[in-house]
């Protein structure tokens, strides 16, 4: 199962990245969402998929799942989702004030240094 | 001794607050001390019996790097000439410079440098030396360029500053190979480990770079060209460091260095080669000149030449007449300067084609030229001191050491034929220079001032520089035993014995200085006639093009270049980011052969989890197709909703909650937004450009299946989750091991968390409400 999730983020990642690399904000963002879904993904796929019982302990079972990934993953959704909104709004900003979202477009003046 | 190097920097400190009173007292007047007060203390060692000096100060002890000063015969030469012609200098810039002229800038430079010069010449280690010959390239610069308003003091300015700090660079780098090769940065002790060096593997390296800081600080070819622009500097400080100190640091170098590099071939080869080669240049090219601090300059550079040609030879002979030479040209080069300062601020022009005649109205200055350019050139009269050395330089060159390797000889057997042609020029140079000047046609209502004799205070310095000159040439046994004996034995190693005589017989050398003389005054004559040969050589060779030229192309490759990835796109660093990822990560897995395959401890496949997995592949796959922006969030809704079912296929129960959660505010922030954005339209791009991007996108993806994969196969150590397990109810108080993590036992990451949702929100509240007033017009 390991393999088939990694072949998963690495799809997550590879589209992420083609949208990355368009010239439109949303777009953009779009591609950040996919990419950390990937990382999320991947993390959890580095610890173990085994079946074990959800990590709350209970009287009588010994074999949970692992734990540390849930937690790491649980701060980076979190932290991904503060990044995606603030992301949004700069965009929905950006575009307000000057009129496109292309990014060719976007490359201030001649005397911004 | 400290002290004595010091003073000078010392004095530097008051100048600001003595030059408040320039108006009642020439500034000068309180300088004039400085080198004085130092060449009595120096001329106190002089003696037969002189003795060799270290002085020890500690500094930095944990690197080596002391201030030690070292005298012996040879920095006792360079500390005379540096403070008497300083004194002399001084002197004469008192009557040269204004009142009105910003005389403190001038003064604290002149000091700086003075101390500079001073710590060059005795610094013992090496790395004091280097730190006191960048102050001399930074005070030079600054003396250059006084008259900043002019273009041309700034362009001679900035280029004598690039080529001397190249040099010093090259030569810091000559110094460290030194001290690491022999583990100590005391110069003695490096001349006392001289075989090591020699055997080192690094031997070449080391000689290459020290001798390219020695060759562009006394500019030898073909880094002589900073110089002739350099003269934009005040006739002063031309006369004081552009021909008789700070030009003379490298042939020190080059002779302090000498007893542990003479020995090899390849010493000889470069420094007599390029020596010879400035020589010739240098004496050909003056003559071509109008100007007349160009034409010293160009003598300069040549007479730099043969000091440096002579050194290359190490012979006992030949090193005796360099240290003789040395002495000699600070001689009649400083008077040279001076007079053609006094031209030059009598008439107000200094081109020789509109002087003439000047000697009737300046008979002393005039006097005092014909002494100093005779010198120079060489002519044999007895109480010339220039004949003494030029003479004793042909005759070194005849008696050269025997070489090892070809070129060497092919080289000494050149080099009398090559002093010859030069000094040629030499004689016809240094006989333009004066009959030209103060002979010849009177054109004197084609000069901006009326000439007149210059005020006995200005005249003076030359003076007793000419003075020197006639001493030197009537009674050199003066000079001979007392000092340059012993400056010759510092380079050589060995006492040295020469006689300096008038007369030697009809020996060759006697007849090669006739040679010099009768074709000499030949080519003066005829010198109409054979002029227009400089229109082909340098012609559109110059090596003045060459160096703009590649200032510029620096400059332009180096914009341009720039350009190329600069190119303020974001798309374009994304791609050069991820192809670097890509590229060094496959690189790096290629390498260690780090892709593992081990199917052994997989979790078993089961039906739901694939349909989620090919859902969720599907949808990330579409967002890429769809080109309307409400199907595109929605997709990336299945995206999120897909993970979050994972999350409940793999026991992740808070991660499915926070995920859902998660997943539908942005969903929502997505739709609140995508009202204000444009539509997603039809994307026009290139081939090229659509293909690099799903080459690099499936680079990536592909890189992390691989690494995960390998990453997964190989397990080094347990994980640490089986104490969180073990411990979260007793220790933590709590049965849900996730939530005990969060906030208990990494505590810290949740709180940081916290603050960035904080910020974030904060950001978010400014962005939408902060407006420019710019923009709400």
């Amino acid at each position: 199962m390991e393999i088939i999730t990694s072949i998963l983020a690495g799809v997550l990642f590879t589209t992420g990245i083609y949208n990355l690399l368009q010239k439109q904000l949303l777009r953009i963002i779009i591609g950040t969402a996919l990419i950390s879904h990937g990382a999320h993904l991947f993390i959890l796929t580095m610890g173990e998929l085994k079946q074990g019982a959800p990590p709350i302990l209970e009287e009588g079972l010994s074999n949970y799942t692992d734990p540390l990934p849930q937690a790491l993953i649980l701060t980076s959704i979190v932290i991904s989702f503060g990044v995606t909104s603030l992301l949004l709004v700069l965009a929905y900003r950006a575009s307000k004030e000057n009129g496109t979202d292309n990014m060719d477009q976007l490359r201030g003046n001649e005397n911004d240094y | 001794m400290l002290f004595a190097v010091f003073l000078p920097a010392i004095l530097a400190i008051f100048i600001p607050f003595l030059s408040k009173w320039k108006e009642k007292i020439h500034t000068g007047y309180f300088v004039l001390l400085a080198p004085l007060a130092i060449f009595i203390y120096f001329v106190r060692f002089i003696g037969k019996d002189f003795d060799t000096v270290m002085e020890q100060y500690s500094w930095i002890p944990s690197l080596q790097i002391g201030i030690d000063f070292y005298l012996d015969g040879l920095s006792l030469l360079f500390v005379l000439l540096i403070s008497g012609i300083g004194a002399l200098v001084t002197f004469y810039s008192i009557f040269y410079l204004h009142t009105s002229e910003k005389l403190s800038h001038f003064y604290v430079y002149l000091l700086l440098f003075m101390t500079a010069m001073l710590g060059v010449v005795l610094s013992d280690n090496v790395f004091v030396l280097y730190s006191f010959w960048e102050l001399t390239s930074i005070s030079s610069f600054l003396l250059i360029g006084y008259w900043n308003y002019k273009e041309r003091s700034r362009y001679g300015a900035l280029k004598s500053m690039l080529i001397t700090v190249f040099g010093g660079l090259s030569m810091l780098g000559g110094f460290i190979l030194l001290s690491i090769i022999t583990n100590t940065t005391s110069i003695q002790a490096m001349i006392e480990q001289a075989d090591v060096i020699l055997s080192s593997d690094y031997f070449g390296w080391i000689l290459a770079l020290v001798l390219l800081g020695a060759f562009t600080k006394s500019a030898q070819f073909p880094f002589h060209i900073w110089l002739p622009d350099a003269m934009e500097a005040p006739t002063p400080v031309s006369a004081y460091l552009h021909s008789a100190t700070m030009v003379k640091a490298g042939i020190f170098l080059v002779a302090r260095f000498s007893p542990i590099f003479v020995m090899s071939d390849w010493f000889f080869i470069f420094v007599s080669g390029i020596g010879v080669l400035t020589l010739v240049w240098g004496s050909f090219m003056a003559v071509r000149q109008t100007d007349l601090k160009g034409i010293l300059a160009f003598s300069t550079i040549s007479q730099l030449g043969m000091i440096m040609t002579m050194l290359g030879f190490g012979t006992k002979a030949a090193i005796f007449a360099a240290v003789f030479h040395i002495l000699n040209h600070a001689t009649f080069k400083g008077s040279l300067f001076m007079i053609a300062g006094i031209v030059d601020h009598e008439t107000g022009t200094r081109d020789i084609r509109k002087l003439g005649g000047l000697f009737t109205l300046m008979p002393i200055s005039g006097t005092l030229a014909f002494f100093g350019t005779f010198s120079m050139a060489g002519v044999p009269l007895p109480f010339l001191n220039g004949f003494y050395s030029k003479e004793k330089f042909f005759d070194s060159s005849l008696h050269l050491n025997e070489y090892t390797s070809e070129l060497a000889n092919l080289l000494s057997n050149a080099i009398p034929y090559l002093a010859v042609f030069g000094s040629i020029f030499t004689f016809v140079y240094s006989m333009y220079l004066v009959f030209g000047t103060f002979l010849g046609k009177k054109q004197f209502d084609q000069l901006p001032k009326k000439p007149h004799e210059a005020p006995f205070g200005m005249l003076i310095s030359p003076i007793i520089l000419v003075l020197g000159i006639v001493v030197i040439g009537l009674a050199p046994f003066l000079f001979n035993e007392t000092i340059l004996a012993h400056a010759a034995e510092a380079i050589y190693g060995e006492p040295v014995k020469a006689h300096i005589q008038f007369w030697h017989g009809l020996i060759p050398a006697f007849y090669m200085s006739l040679a010099v003389v009768g074709f000499g005054i030949v080519l003066t004559i005829s010198r109409k006639g054979w002029q227009s040969i400089y229109r082909f050589i340098p012609g559109k060779l110059s090596l003045n093009k060459a160096y703009d030229f590649i200032l510029a192309q620096l400059e332009n490759s180096s914009a341009k270049i720039t350009n190329t990835y600069m190119n303020g796109s974001l798309r374009r660093y994304m791609v050069l980011i991820l192809l670097t990822i890509v590229i060094c990560c496959f690189t790096a897995l290629g390498l260690t052969n780090g892709f593992a395959w081990d199917t052994s401890n997989l979790a078993p496949i089961t039906v739901p989890e694939i349909l989620i997995a090919l859902a969720m592949a599907t949808a990330a796959i579409a967002t890429i197709f769809t080109n309307n922006k409400i199907a595109a969030i929605l997709i990336l809704g299945v995206v999120g909703y897909g993970l979050s079912l994972l999350f409940v296929v793999y026991k992740a129960p808070d991660l499915a909650l926070t995920q859902l959660v998660v997943e539908t505010i942005t969903v929502a922030l997505f739709l609140l937004c995508f009202y204000h954005l444009p539509n997603l339209t039809e994307r026009i791009e290139s081939k090229a450009v659509k293909s690099m991007n799903v080459l690099i996108s499936l680079g990536f993806g592909v890189l992390m299946t691989v690494v995960a994969i390998s990453a997964h196969n190989t397990k080094l150590f347990d994980t640490i989750s089986e104490y969180f397990i073990e411990t979260s109810h007793d220790l933590g108080g709590g049965d849900n091991v996730v939530n005990v993590i969060l906030v208990d036992m990494r505590g810290l990451d949740t709180m940081f968390e916290i603050v960035v949702l904080g910020i974030a929100a904060l950001a978010i509240y400014g962005l939408v409400k902060l407006r420019n007033k710019k923009g709400a017009e």
